[in-house]
């Protein structure tokens, strides 16, 4: 018997992966959540911990540990298994503390890929953009190296390599040297992808500066979505029963998951805000409409066909009571003034308006102290769509920001400096109007409703990672090297060979499989580009979606700040 | 050569000498035994194993056994020599089996030494009067007397018979003075490298072709060179002079024997001979080149370190070469073709890394005990990286990229290493002979149990395991046929084996998956990334693709780290990128110091610059870590920083100023939230100062007034502000401040003044608003309030209002 001490970032991406009721059936008896001081008690011979390879996670492991030994309960075991690696700093310092040598098992359990939903996988390492880009450390291409073998173990060799960027070249020279060096021979798998696209996030650095418009993008930006879990505020949620209106609302914030099991959330998650509305009401009549066919049911047999449905349309009725909750409270907030002009001023930004001036709107809301993430994203995204601001604009953002924000996020404007982030115009050309031309990434006219384009996901602008990925496809990357060149990092085809048995005779009608990998991350609205590529009738091409996490703008560019503390005085 | 010791049984307290692989001439005393005075010493002569060569009486009693000299090459007799008392000198030579002598005859002999020239056996004599006699050739005797040594009074304390060019010397030691007799003359020399203070010499010796002499004083120290007294090889407790050279053909240029430490620098040109000879202990220099094609740079015995840098150019010798216990240097490198770069003998352990380019040589060669460096790659197509014999342990990660050769060789009782990869398609990564043990790694784990199926043949295990690494791809005859001792009955049962193993390996192949989910560490892709990223952190930057493997990328940063000195580590880590960073990181977390300084070494100034920043806000004194960013960033391209950072100082030290006088937690405040807090305070004229201290904008200034003021809901001074210049921000954003910090009725009249009470320009309030700000003025019965909000009426929307206001005013105006 044993019991599981969690690291509690892990709970979720495992949440995905194993429920409790399985760890049951192994003899879990109790789960912990890591925390400083003594262990709970629980009868058992086993304690295995589950942590992430941290300095400051093994202190607290050591004093676990120490306090156990000092009670003289009866002994137990200790086990711990790293996530996803094991690390010699980490059992360095457990042996400084002395609790090394009371590990029987130190084991690794490198989770890669998780899946996520039908046709998306996330590695969850919330660090890998900033490990990549900062700090030059490359573990996480590694991992996902492996993942992609391991993938391509299950699916078969996937022929086809495409990628842009220094990391995907890197992870794909991984990959291939790892298949070198695989003892077991040839894969006799059939292959199912018949592409793999690698791209660096910082091929595209634009997309997810941008505010997301599909639904479950403003979900994502709002609210963060949790390995596939949100939390939501609970007042909208609360049961609507007349005569008691003076209760308590629920204080606990509504945690519900999203993914396309639910199938109301698969129609509307990739849709543009703007549509969402229109197909809830649309979906509130249907449902109504079919529970007043019990009026309509007659004979016994129609009732019993209607009883029957009972389960599967109040589902969808809660499913829907809880999206038109959510539409509700994610409208409050982009009827919001703030929230209109954010957007304008990122479309200006985007179409390339003014990019190359001191931003109005952005010192208005530094003079207002919005929170500093907005700030940065904006003068982000305004570096970007300008290939770097001139000397005097970025000087005066950061005068502005350190004068405000305080001194102490001199070290996060580096670090958004060394990612390529902000920067400072080198050369006097700016290159974005060109990549935005060629490649069309500002769409103006815009079906939000019936969408002809992937611009619809940001209204207005089509994320250039996923134009990429269309591009790759139909009519192929030859038709657009120069800007390829424009972008960071090298672009590059590698072809693994499959024995001749295994390869694809492809019919008439039947569509490619692309993988495609974000490294570094990717958002929700690219996704839903992707998907809906996916369905487009004459693509040719489906897309199934791998990433290192999955981020929005806040997120990612809350990784890359430096946390600093002043000290007390 | 060989050293023997021999004990022999005799049981003597006579004097025996002998020098070197010569005859022992001994001189048998009877007189103590016998108790007679008159009887004559024996003198016998016996060969260096013990025969008894010779025997003969002396004539007189003898002083002692003065000497006895070796074998004339020419005749192949040996000599043995003896003092008479006072009056001569026998000097005896045996001779197959009988013994003939022949005496010198001189007065009041003091001491003798015979010697052996091209010329034949001479004798030196030293007399009473302090004179020197010789005579070269005791066939032809012609006594010879040296020249008078100035001020010679008593007896040297030593002295020595050298020949030199056919001349022969006398080298004579009187105290600290060395003097040196030829025919003619008498001169005083040094020893070159001898200190001063090295004391009186009590001894010398000089070797058997008169090459070289030591000489021993009696502080202890020796001094050990060449006769000619113009190279000194070495000193024992003495620094040698900081750079010698031999341009002898025959000797080192250094010879270093226990603790000694030689000179810096030392070249050999000498075909023959090694730089540096280091014998237990010794340090050799740092740096040492061999030149010559037949020698290795170094050599060094037991416990000697070599140097940490040699070069051997040349294409028959390892550029060095180590036995027992000696540690070779960390960095060595062969560009010879056929000589491996190191080469170690038992206990010995190789360099950490070793590199060979040659085609024909593996890296390294290792011999019983000793263990090869950690990282070895052989890039010849046609030789292992490591060859290891008995004992020998191969080092941990060996990888062959050679499509011929297996990466690790190992013979009997050797161990192969725990990872080994072999990217070649017909070459196992291992081949082990009798008695070898595989290595432990996973994949052999994994593929146990099909190999278990050859494990029947006997003693064969070895040779299960290529069958099973190489995955069926090695043909079966040529991987056996290394294995000793094979029938090939043997092979029969496992080539079957072979067969086995594939289709294993296939239905492996789905629990392999599952288990590169449940325990990657057994995945094959794990292993050999690991051993890559060895290699590549320790061999230089040979490959521009960057390893990713935080762990044993780690474990051998932390390994050098230990194994260098810091410097090297340090240079060691700026050919790699990827180490460098993980250095960093680890560093950030345990030894910010370290970072200070590696980044003082690059000259990062922005990391430098960063680092304090960090140090500024973990410790007290913030102010130093600043000012020092604000140095190291002025020193970097960075233009804008220095200044923030300037800013920030003089920032800081207001805020420490403000904390003294008002007594209000100010340090640390951003410079907004400063301005912010003293306008809140009502300390106007401070925040008036920082505004223009430190140039805020307008713009800024002013949301930051406004919205200060409304807070502290002082309506009057922001009535007064917005009177007293043109807002650059317009007089909208008053309004929504006031409306968010007040709420209630009488918001929208505060809202209002905040809009500075200009009519023309304040913005339009919805009707609810505007009503409610009504009643709050007719509740204050204050007339410019009614007045105010009257002027934001309009007629047409709302008549009520206005109406509501004048029946207000109307009341006030009655009363």
């Amino acid at each position: 018997s044993s019991a599981i001490v969690w690291d509690e970032y892990l709970t979720g991406p495992f949440g995905l992966i194993a429920q409790y009721s399985l760890l049951k059936e192994h003899e879990v008896e109790k789960m912990f959540t890591l925390k400083a001081g003594r262990l709970p008690p629980a009868d058992v011979k086993n304690i295995i911990f589950f942590v992430r390879p941290k300095l400051e996670l093994m202190d607290i492991i050591a004093e676990n540990v120490l306090s156990e030994d000092r009670v003289r309960s009866p002994q137990r075991d200790f086990h711990i298994l790293f996530v996803p690696r094991r690390s010699l700093l980490c059992e360095q310092r457990l042996k400084d503390q002395g609790v090394l040598g009371s590990f029987i098992h130190r084991e690794q359990y490198s989770l890669d890929l998780i899946p996520f939903d039908g046709d998306l996988l996330s590695m969850e390492s919330e660090t890998a953009f900033k490990e990549c880009y900062l700090e030059n450390d490359q573990t996480s291409l590694y991992h996902a190296a492996k993942g992609l073998m391991t993938l391509q173990a299950l699916y078969g060799t996937i022929p086809q390599i495409f990628g842009k960027g220094d990391c995907a070249r890197h992870v794909a020279n991984m990959m291939i040297r790892m298949k070198r060096e695989f003892p077991g021979g040839q894969n006799s798998i059939f292959p199912v992808f018949d592409t793999l696209l690698l791209l660096d996030r910082n091929v595209d650095l634009l997309s997810p500066l941008a505010t997301q418009l599909t639904y479950e993008g403003l979900i994502d930006e709002i609210y963060g979505i949790q390995n596939t879990y949100v939390k939501l505020p609970p007042e909208k949620f609360a049961p609507k029963k007349q005569g008691e209106g003076g209760k308590d609302l629920p204080t606990e914030p509504k945690k519900l998951q999203l993914n396309s099991a639910e199938e109301l959330y698969a129609e509307i998650r990739d849709k543009n805000f703007n549509a969402v509305g229109s197909v809830l009401s649309k979906k509130a009549k249907i449902i109504s409409a079919a529970f007043e066919e019990r009026h309509h049911a007659k004979t016994v047999g129609e009732i019993k066909q209607f009883v029957s449905q009972l389960p599967h349309m109040q589902a969808a009725r809660s499913s829907l009571a809880n999206h038109t909750s959510i539409a509700e409270l994610i409208k409050d907030i982009t009827t919001s003034e703030d929230f209109f002009d954010n957007l304008t001023v990122e479309q200006e930004f985007m179409s390339g308006i003014d990019t190359d001036k001191i931003n109005n709107y952005t010192e208005d809301c530094i003079a207002q102290k919005h929170p500093l993430i907005k700030i940065l994203r904006l003068v982000c995204l305004q570096s970007v769509c300008n290939s770097g601001l001139k000397q005097k604009v970025l000087d005066h953002y950061k005068r502005e920001i350190l004068q405000t924000y305080g001194y102490e996020h001199i070290l996060t404007l580096n670090n958004l400096e060394k990612a390529g982030l902000l920067k400072l115009q080198t050369s006097s050309r700016n290159n974005y109007p060109t990549i935005r031309k060629t490649l069309r990434l500002w769409m103006d006219d815009v079906n939000e409703q019936n969408p002809n384009d992937i611009s619809y996901v940001y209204s207005g602008y089509a994320p250039l990672s996923v134009r990429l990925a269309q591009l790759l496809a139909r009519p192929g990357w030859r038709s657009i090297e120069e800007v390829l060149k424009m972008l960071p990092g090298p672009h590059f085809e590698e072809r693994q060979q499959i024995p001749t048995g295994l390869q694809k005779k492809r019919q008439q009608g039947e569509n490619r499989l692309t993988l495609v990998f974000f490294l570094g991350g990717v958002t929700y609205a690219e996704i839903a580009a992707l998907r809906f590529l996916s369905q487009m009738e004459d693509g040719g091409t489906e897309y199934i979606i791998a990433t290192t996490k999955l981020i929005n703008g806040t997120s990612w560019i809350k990784s890359l700040m430096e946390k600093l503390e002043p000290p007390p005085f | 050569r060989k050293f023997e010791l021999y004990s022999m049984a005799w049981n003597l307290q006579e004097d025996l000498r002998a020098p070197y692989l010569s005859p022992a001439a001994l001189l048998k005393n009877n007189l103590r035994r016998e108790k007679s005075p008159s009887s004559r010493p024996l003198l016998e002569i016996y060969s260096a194993s013990g025969l008894p060569l010779a025997s003969m009486p002396g004539n007189r009693p003898g002083l002692g056994l003065s000497s006895s000299g070796g074998g004339e090459e020419g005749r192949g007799w040996p000599w043995g020599g003896g003092v008479q008392e006072e009056t001569g000198c026998l000097v005896a030579g045996g001779g197959g089996g009988g013994g003939e002598g022949t005496e010198v005859l001189q007065n009041r002999v003091r001491e003798a030494k015979v010697f052996h020239t091209e010329y034949g056996t001479g004798v030196a004599i030293l007399t009473g009067a302090h004179r020197f006699s010789l005579t070269t050739n005791i066939d032809d005797l012609k006594l010879r007397r040296m020249p008078e040594v100035p001020g010679l009074q008593k007896l040297p304390s030593c002295w020595a018979v050298l020949s030199q060019d056919r001349v022969t010397l006398i080298l004579l030691a009187v105290g600290q003075d060395l003097y040196l007799l030829d025919s003619t003359s008498c001169s005083v020399v040094t020893p070159p490298g001898m200190s001063p203070h090295a004391g009186a010499y009590v001894q010398m010796a000089v070797s058997f072709n008169y090459r070289y002499l030591a000489l021993l004083t009696d502080t202890g120290s020796i001094w050990m060179g060449t006769a000619s007294l113009k190279a000194c090889l070495c000193l024992s407790g003495a620094r040698p002079p900081p750079s010698l050279s031999s341009e002898s053909p025959r000797i080192p240029a250094c010879l270093c024997l226990s603790g000694a430490r030689p000179p810096p620098s030392l070249s050999s040109e000498s075909p023959r001979v090694p730089a540096c000879l280091c014998l237990s202990g010794a340090r050799p220099p740092p740096s040492l080149s061999s030149e010559s094609p037949r020698i290795p740079a170094c050599l060094c015995l037991s416990g000697a370190r070599p140097p940490p840098s040699l070069s051997s150019e040349s294409p028959r010798v390892p550029a060095c070469l180590c036995l027992s216990g000696a540690r070779p240097p960390p960095s060595l490198s062969s560009e010879s073709p056929r000589i491996p770069a190191c080469l170690c003998l038992s206990g010995a352990r190789p360099p950490p890394s070793l590199s060979s380019e040659s085609p024909r040589v593996p890296a390294c060669l290792c011999l019983s005990g000793a263990r090869p460096p950690p990282s070895l790659s052989s890039e010849s197509p046609r030789i292992p990286a490591c060859l290891c014999l008995s004992g020998a342990r191969p080092p941990p990660s060996l990888s062959s990229e050679s499509p011929r050769v297996p990466a690790c060789l190992c013979l009997s009782g050797a161990r192969p290493p725990p990872s080994l990869s072999s990217e070649s398609p017909r070459i196992p990564a291992c081949l082990c002979l009798s008695g070898a043990r595989p290595p432990p790694s996973p994949t052999c784990q994994l593929h146990l149990p099909c190999a278990q199926g050859a494990g029947s043949v006997p003693g064969q295990r070895a040779c299960s395991f290529h069958t099973a690494q190489g995955a069926g791809s090695v043909p079966g005859q040529r991987a056996c046929s290394f294995a000793p001792g094979l029938t090939p009955g043997a092979l029969a049962p496992r080539k079957r084996a072979r067969r086995r193993t594939s289709t294993c390996a296939h239905r492996l192949l789905p629990a392999w998956r599952s288990s590169s989910v449940q325990a990657p560490g057994l995945t094959p892709g794990a292993l050999a990334p690991r051993k890559r990223a060895r290699r590549r952190t320790s061999t230089c930057g040979r490959s521009r693709t960057r390893s990713c493997y935080r762990r044993p990328v780690y474990t051998v940063v932390l390994h050098l780290k230990n194994e260098l000195n810091r410097g090297t580590f340090f240079m060691t880590l700026q050919k790699q990128p990827v180490a460098l960073s993980l250095y960093r990181q680890f560093c950030k977390h345990q030894e910010l110091e370290t970072l200070k300084d590696l980044s003082n070494q690059d000259d990062d100034h922005q990391e430098l610059g960063n680092f304090h920043v960090h140090a500024s806000y973990s410790k007290e004194q913030s102010r130093e870590h600043r000012s020092a960013a604000c140095e190291s960033r002025r020193r970097g391209v960075l233009a804008s920083a220095p200044q923030a950072t300037e800013d920030q100082i003089k920032l800081l030290r207001m805020q420490r100023r403000l904390q003294d006088e008002l007594d209000k937690p100010y340090v640390d405040f951003s410079l907004h939230d400063t301005v912010y807090s003293l306008i809140l305070d009502g300390s106007h004229k401070r925040a008036e100062q920082l505004y223009r201290d430190f140039r805020i904008p307008d713009k800024r200034f002013w949301w930051l007034k406004i919205s200060a003021l409304a807070e502290r809901d002082d309506w009057e001074e922001l009535e007064k502000f917005s009177k007293s210049k043109k807002s650059p921000i317009g007089y909208l954003p008053g309004c929504p401040i006031a409306l968010s910090m007040r709420p209630g009725p009488s918001a929208p009249l505060s809202a209002a003044r905040a809009g500075g009470g200009r009519a023309h320009n304040s913005p339009r309030f919805p009707g609810r608003e505007l009503d409610q700000a009504a009643d709050a003025a007719i509740e204050h019965k204050n007339e410019t309030e009614l007045n105010l909000v009257l002027a934001k009426c309009t007629a047409a929307t709302d008549s009520a209002v206005t109406e509501k206001i004048h029946r207000a005013k109307a009341q006030l105006l009655k009363k």
